[in-house]
Formats: structure tokens, C-alpha cells, sequence
């Protein structure tokens, strides 16, 4: 799975949600961008993600890939925070009977997985529902 | 004056009862809750742990102080359940708050006093002058071994406290240590439960810590029990802080707002702190608070704290945190906190 | 530009096949292939293979299956698009050949999955997607479909029932197929009543982990009847686009446009439209996939996907025919191998050696072969002459 450099360099997106956008076309990029893929700007200012939004679409995984054993099933969904940005997260915290698309969610902090038993910890965000 | 600019809570959403526990093994539930005066405690998920939690109560203090991270210098959690052996918890919250790279960083460990000594630590950093804002942080995800007596009680929750100058919502006035070397409960590297001393965890432990460390205080400040409006002892159970309290001359009415344990459990290096914040969340300006911790080893903090007129703008920027222990529960059954706590032993 | 023809094809039967190699599988598909086609030498060779690194730990196979097969030292080369790697594999064949630069050339693709237990093959097959925000949280390809499929439901009313008949239809072609892996019928009910895998899917709407490969000759059209006097079927039209690899960057979840774009410029190459088509040959790697594939490809309106295959519109004997072969779901998903599998497939009908399942008099068809969650799409256009 992942290794030490691997996770440290995404650090900066998964604990506090860091993306930059481009001015011309208004659109933020999470992750951050090199070059914006609609105009070709490559000025792009630094920005931070909504920590709030809505479910477009979830799923429940049950039969998860080995990192995520212990966690199944969990579901997921991709979220439309409210600055427009999409992003894939867990969605925990909800009874599976009251997900749908449209709940409104917020994102906390937690741990997606371990790397086995003597691995790093790999932490990141993840959506519970916003009441 | 420096004092707390801002708190925080977080405890998680899952619960177990005293009688879910006791049935398992066979023992009587009624005895525990009434001995113990505990009817639940929290239990985190497979994906929470001192550093997420302390992430989440961090995120609501900053939400309080209203500052910008950056100008954090310190950032201390104190807690028994570190996720690594070796590797801080303190940086991963560093840099979830956006407080790196010019900020001073360690991990406490004191079994269940070590958030009011990232506290203490963090206050006095601002005193000197040598950091602008601190923020301390009491946080656990405690185990007590399956059947002890401590599974009852091990709970898991985190307090979080920044700290600074301008803008205090509670001056801290005083504060206060006493220690001794007492053995009354430890946990040996490479084990996974903590072991105790049974009795002698009571009268020469918490009791003359808690009762030394509040005398002292009361008495270096020129202050005594009834000058305050609340007074928060170290909870593991649900009577000792109530018995400490009548040892020092406290009433009932003064423990109560930050006495949570009952529904909360034992959270440890979150203990007192929690006990904190829920007496913040209703504390009048002027109030004097006396804040007691423990931590087995054996010591005791102590902090004398008067409530400022920002506490009414700032209290309902964040959860307040009766109502995230009453919110959102959910009860698991022992098997499923079983699997949460990993005390199922499972193939690789 | 010259034109091509496809004049050879070769496939084994599809399967858990332990007791053969990557190299085993891979040289008897080829010598059919060769053997089909009439052609007593290759000029080069393009193999399709997602994850051979992962299967079986072995990457470099394009001159390992040169040498294997007796062709070395021709030019060969492996390509890769995720699980469109086979329809990529045809189409740099088909430009090498079209633009003169070789004349006969050996198309295939290859998986090898049952080497691996099956959380590996979930990592291997997980590759596919976006590793640092979109597996990071747990998400598998069943995942990634099924939250297509909840947008598809929710947007258009698309029905858990309409799902399952994509399955019952591709078992019911496979079942007449025995080349594949899963040749039996299954029922709506079973496939309702089937293993959850990530709501709303389920085990039956998944295709398959399956080891097999698929091979192809390819020629210009001009020499196509120097071998054989199999009728010839000419590559009308290729199209390849791509799309963001992670879903959740895309503007409409359940609107594959890459298929559309791959789609599109496929039939403008080849003059024709989607009514032109006798038959399709589509990635239905989840029930779900078959139905936003339709809907790219511009068989059916936006949203009419469902209800047009529980009309029975798609069936081998209706007016679009998709998947006569079983599609992945029957047949199986060596995931390099199906693009040119789908080609074996169109080739057959095309032939009017199709069998059983054979759609009337069959003139035209497409295949279309994606990767990913939609990231790839490569799509042809075949007619007989």
C-alpha cells in the first residue's frame, strides 16, 4: 500500500484540505494543480476546501480491500462541498438506513487505516452528517 | 492577564453500558452503579484515537479563540493511549491545524494527569512570553482489561485548550503541583492493559494527591472552597470526586456541572479537562473555578481560574459539551466493542 | 491511410485456468490466431496487459511472449488503458498497419488473475482508480460503479430490477457461448438475492476474476484475401478519449464521456451513426457500466438505458443487440484480454459464425473496451465487406 513519502506528501490535502484555485475560471482544485486544465493558467492561488456539503452519491462497500477489513462495511460517497469542490470520502457516523443523496455533511478527522500491525498510521478526513 | 482563549471538546459517539459489560462476565451490574455511580461510557471507533479526537476538540478551542493558527508556538497533548510507541501525536495535530513549522511540540504522558500538564506547560510558555498562544490538550482512548474492574470505567474523549493573553475567557490566577512516586497503577512497555493496585489506588493515591494538591492551591492563593463557584476533581469513577470533595468542604452544587463521568466514563488525560469545558459552557463572569487533575504515579494539578465577560460570545461558537455526551449516541453491543477495541484476536 | 482488415482471431475458453502460465495461455490464443488468419509470419505484435506486475509478478512481457511464441526479434510491444488495454492494443495495430508501416500484425490481450488471492486482485484492479484519493478511502471498482449506479437510480429511476436484467440477458448469450468462463443462465431473483458487494450491487452484477487472452491478425485490406477466403471485416473506425480518473471529478457521475467522445470519433471515421449498428460488443464490467455505455454510445436517450433492456431491446434477437457474447459478465474479464475478445466476438457474428447466439444477418458492429471508472475508452467500428 502506500509508504512514508508517498503519505507525507499528500499531508497537507488530508489533515486541512489544502488546494489552490484559478482566478480566471473560478474553479478550485482539490487536490492542487500544476497547470488549470480548462485555460492552461498556471498562476494558481492557494486555497483551502469547504469543511461542509452534500452527498451527490454513496455507496456501501462490504467487501473492502485489506487495509479497510476491520472498518466493514463503511460507506462512501462523493460529497459537494460548498465551494463546488467534489471530493470521495467515507461517510461514518450515519445509520446506513438514513443515507441519501442530498444529506448534508461536515468533514472530521480520523484514521483511514493502518499499515498492518507495525506500519505507519495513515490519517486523513472522512464526512459524518451535519445536524 | 493570560488565561484560556478558547476551549474545545470532542467525545465520541458510541456508548456501552455497565450492563452490557457485567453481563459478559458475570457480574453485578447494580453493584457497579451503585458503587461506582457509573451507567455508561464512551468508546471510540476503529478510526478515532488520541490524535483524531484531539484534532476535533482542538478545531472547536480555535473555533472559541477565534485566531489564526499560525501564531500557536505550542502544541502539547498529554494522554496514556498514544498511537505510536514512538513517533509524536503532537505534529500530526500541528499540521492538521495548521500551526507548523515554527511551534514547539511534545507528547505528554502522566497516566490520567498528563492534559493538565500540556496545559500547564502551554499556560506557562505564554507567561514567560516565549510563545504568543499554547494550546494544551488532554486526550485518551484507555483500555482497562477485559473483566477488571477498570473496563467499566476506560472510556475515551478529549479536551483541548488554547491559551494566550488578549482576549482570555477564564484568567487563570494560580496553579499548583503535587507529587510523590506512588505506584498505584502502571503499564509496562509492550503490554496492552494497565494494571492497578485495587484499594491502595484510593486513600494514598487519588485521595491525598487531589486533597494535597487542592489545600496547597487554596492555601498559596489565600482562597477556600467557598470562594468558588464550581471545583473539578480527576473522575475515574463517579464517587471519588464527590468524596474529595467532601473531604475539602466542596458541595454537591460545585461539582456537579463538570462531573460527567457517570454517562462518560473515565477518559483519563481528558478526565478533569471535560469536567472543564462542561463547566465553562455555563460558568457566569466572575466565577471562580478550581481545576484538580490526577494521574496515577502519583500527582495532582491544580489551577485557579476566574471566568471573563467573553465567555458569553464565545461559548456558543462551538458544541457546548453536555450536548455532545446527551447527542447522537450509539450503544454497541459488547461483541462489536469488542472488535472496536481489538480485543478480538484475529489472523493476520 | 490504407485500409485494414482483421483476418485472424483465436480465444481458448475463458476461466480459472491453474494449470496453465501467463505464457502458456497467451502462446495458444496467439497460435490460433496465426493458425486463423493463414499468415506464415508477423511483422509486429502489441500486447494489451493491465497489471501483469501485480498477477504474477512479471512486467517486460511483450519480449517474453515474443520469444515465447517464436516470433522474436519482431517488434512487440505491451500497451496499457487500465481494462481498456486490449481495445488500445488493436488500435495501435491498426495505425501501424494503416499507416503503411507494417503489413501483418498480431493484436492481443492477456490477463492472469488467479495467481493472487482475491484481496490482491481487488489491489491490482484497485490501480486502476485514483490511489491517493480515491482508494485511500476505501473505495473498490464495485464501489465505483455503484455509486454511478445510485446517480443513474436517483436521476432517472432506473430500477435495482432493470440491473439485474443486464445480467440475466448477458447469461443467457453465455450460456450459448462455450468459450466462457460462466456459461449458465441465472434469473432476476438470483441475481436480487446474490451476495452484497457495495449497495445497490451485488456479487451477480460484477464480472467475473478470470484467467484468458484473446488474440487477433490484423492486415491491409488489400492482402486480406491472399490467406484465407473468410469473409472480411474491415476496422471502419477507431476512437480513443479519456476523462478524469478519479468519478468525483466529473460533472455528471453516471455520464461516461469518454465513451461518448471515443464513441464519437469512431463513427465519424467510420461515416456511420449509432442505428447503423447491427451489433455491440460493451465493457459491462457492472451491470451498471452496460447501462451508462448505451446511453454514451447513443443507442438509447439519456436516462432510457434500463428501459430499453427490459423491453428486451438488447437481446440478441432485438433491434440493438449489446453483448451477444455474454459481455464480461458471462464470459469472464481477463481485464487486458477483453478488448480484443469483444473484436473475436463482432468477427464471429460478422462471419455468421456465431452459433446459437448469432444476431440475423449481422453486417456491422462495435465494440467498445473502457478502463477504469470511465478514464479510457477505446471504441471500433467493424463492417463486412
Amino acid at each position: 500500500m502506500t509508504t512514508p513519502s508517498r503519505y507525507w506528501r499528500e499531508i497537507p490535502q488530508r489533515y486541512r484540505g489544502e488546494a489552490n484555485s484559478c482566478e480566471k475560471c473560478k474553479k478550485k482544485f482539490f487536490p492542487p494543480r500544476l497547470i488549470c486544465p480548462k485555460c492552461g493558467n498556471r498562476d494558481l492561488a492557494k486555497a483551502k476546501i469547504a469543511d461542509k456539503g452534500k452527498v451527490l452519491s454513496f455507496t456501501i462497500i462490504r467487501v473492502p480491500p485489506s487495509p479497510f477489513k476491520d472498518q466493514a462495511p463503511y460507506a462512501v460517497g462523493i460529497v459537494e462541498l460548498k465551494d463546488g469542490v467534489k471530493i470521495m470520502g467515507q461517510i461514518v457516523e450515519c445509520d446506513f438506513k438514513d443515507l441519501k443523496v442530498g444529506l448534508p455533511v461536515k468533514i472530521e478527522f480520523r484514521k483511514m487505516f493502518k499499515e498492518g500491525h507495525s506500519g505507519i498510521l495513515c490519517y486523513g478526513y472522512k464526512f459524518v452528517p451535519d445536524s | 492577564m493570560e488565561g484560556i482563549v478558547g476551549y474545545g471538546a470532542y467525545i465520541p459517539r458510541n456508548r456501552i453500558k455497565v450492563e452490557e459489560i457485567a453481563k459478559v462476565w458475570g457480574a453485578d451490574a447494580p453493584s457497579y452503579k451503585k458503587g461506582l455511580m457509573l451507567e455508561e461510557k464512551s468508546v471510540p471507533s476503529p478510526d478515532q484515537d488520541t490524535i483524531t479526537m484531539s484534532v476535533e476538540a482542538s478545531k472547536n478551542a480555535l473555533k472559541r479563540a477565534g485566531i489564526d493558527p499560525i501564531d500557536i508556538g505550542a502544541v502539547y497533548i498529554g494522554s496514556e493511549s498514544h498511537p505510536y510507541a514512538v513517533k509524536p501525536s503532537g505534529t500530526v495535530l500541528a499540521e492538521a491545524l495548521g500551526a507548523t513549522p515554527e511551534v514547539h511540540t511534545a507528547d505528554f504522558e502522566f497516566a490520567c494527569k498528563a492534559g493538565t500538564e500540556g496545559m500547564f506547560v502551554a499556560l506557562n510558555l505564554v507567561k514567560s512570553g516565549a510563545v504568543k498562544y499554547g494550546l494544551g490538550v488532554g486526550a485518551d482512548t484507555s483500555q482497562g482489561a477485559p473483566g477488571d474492574a477498570l473496563e467499566y470505567s476506560a472510556a475515551a474523549g478529549a479536551a483541548a485548550f488554547v491559551f494566550g493573553k488578549k482576549n482570555v475567557v477564564a484568567e487563570v490566577l494560580d496553579t499548583y503541583a503535587y507529587m510523590t512516586d506512588t505506584p498505584d497503577f502502571w503499564r509496562r512497555e509492550y503490554e496492552y492493559y494497565p494494571q492497578h493496585g485495587g484499594r491502595f489506588t484510593g486513600e494514598p493515591a487519588y485521595f491525598k494527591h487531589v486533597t494535597g494538591a487542592a489545600r496547597g492551591l487554596m492555601k498559596k492563593a489565600g482562597m477556600k472552597p467557598q470562594d468558588f463557584s464550581y471545583v473539578i476533581f480527576h473522575q475515574p469513577n463517579g464517587k471519588f470526586p464527590f468524596k474529595a470533595g467532601r473531604k475539602l468542604g466542596f458541595s454537591k452544587p460545585q461539582i456537579e456541572p463538570g462531573w460527567l463521568v457517570n454517562k462518560l466514563g473515565n477518559t483519563y488525560s481528558g478526565s478533569s479537562p471535560l469536567g472543564l469545558t462542561s463547566t465553562l459552557d455555563i460558568a457566569k463572569p466572575g466565577d471562580h473555578i478550581l481545576l484538580i487533575s490526577y494521574g496515577s504515579g502519583a500527582g495532582s494539578d491544580g489551577f485557579i481560574l476566574k471566568v471573563t465577560s467573553r465567555i458569553e460570545d464565545v461559548r456558543n461558537l462551538a458544541p457546548l459539551t453536555r450536548d455532545i455526551l446527551d447527542q447522537n449516541k450509539n450503544y454497541l453491543e459488547y461483541g462489536e466493542y469488542a472488535k472496536f477495541r481489538e480485543k478480538i484476536r484475529k489472523a493476520d | 491511410m490504407r485500409d485494414v482488415a482483421v483476418i485472424g482471431i483465436g480465444m481458448t475458453k475463458w476461466g480459472e485456468l491453474w494449470e496453465k502460465s501467463l505464457r502458456d495461455i497467451y502462446v495458444e490464443t496467439a497460435l490460433m490466431a496465426i493458425e486463423d488468419a493463414g499468415v506464415d509470419h508477423i511483422d509486429s505484435m502489441y500486447i494489451g496487459s493491465m497489471s501483469s506486475g501485480i498477477f504474477v509478478g512479471q512486467e517486460h512481457i511483450a519480449s517474453l511472449l515474443a520469444d515465447y511464441l517464436g516470433t522474436s526479434p519482431v517488434p512487440s510491444a505491451r500497451v496499457e488503458t487500465a481494462c481498456a488495454s486490449g481495445g488500445l492494443a488493436l488500435r495501435m495495430g491498426f495505425m501501424e498497419v494503416a499507416s503503411g508501416m507494417n503489413d501483418i500484425v498480431l493484436v492481443s490481450g492477456i490477463e492472469k488473475m488467479t495467481d493472487v488471492g482475491g484481496d490482491k486482485a481487488t489491489y491490482a484492479l484497485g490501480t486502476a482508480a485514483d490511489q491517493e484519493y480515491e482508494c485511500y478511502h476505501g473505495v473498490t471498482f464495485p464501489g465505483l460503479y455503484a455509486l454511478m449506479a445510485v446517480d443513474h437510480m436517483n436521476k432517472y429511476g432506473t430500477t435495482r430490477k432493470q440491473l439485474a436484467e443486464v445480467a440475466v440477458k448477458n447469461h443467457r448469450n453465455g450460456s450459448k457461448n462455450p468459450l466462457a468462463q460462466f456459461p449458465f443462465e441465472v434469473t432476476v431473483d438470483a441475481v436480487l438475492n446474490s451476495v452484497q458487494v457495495a449497495d445497490p450491487l451485488r456479487i451477480l452484477d460484477c464480472s467475473p476474476i478470470t484467467d484468458g487472452a484473446a488474440a487477433a491478425i490484423i492486415c491491409p485490406v488489400d492482402m486480406a484475401q491472399k490467406f484465407r477466403d473468410h469473409p472480411v471485416v474491415k476496422i471502419l473506425g477507431s476512437g480513443q478519449a479519456t476523462d478524469s480518473i478519479a468519478l468525483s471529478q466529473r460533472n455528471d457521475i453516471s455520464w461516461l464521456e469518454s465513451t461518448y467522445r471515443a464513441g464519437k470519433g469512431a463513427y465519424e471515421m467510420a461515416g456511420k451513426k449509432p442505428s447503423d449498428m447491427d451489433l455491440f460488443e460493451v465493457h459491462d464490467c457492472f451491470t451498471i457500466a452496460e447501462l451508462c455505455v448505451m446511453e454514451a454510445l447513443g443507442m438509447v436517450e439519456k436516462g432510457k438505458s434500463g428501459e430499453a433492456v427490459e423491453k428486451g431491446r438488447t437481446a440478441v434477437n432485438g433491434d440493438i443487440p449489446v453483448n451477444p457474447s455474454g459481455g464480461l459478465k458471462s464470459k469472464g474479464h481477463p481485464v487486458g484480454a477483453t478488448g480484443i475478445a469483444q473484436v473475436l466476438e463482432i468477427v464471429k457474428q460478422l462471419r455468421g459464425e456465431a452459433g446459437e447466439r448469432q444476431v440475423k444477418d449481422a453486417r456491422t458492429g462495435l465494440t467498445q473496451n473502457m478502463g477504469g471508472s470511465g478514464a479510457s475508452t477505446v471504441v471500433h467500428i467493424f463492417e463486412r465487406d
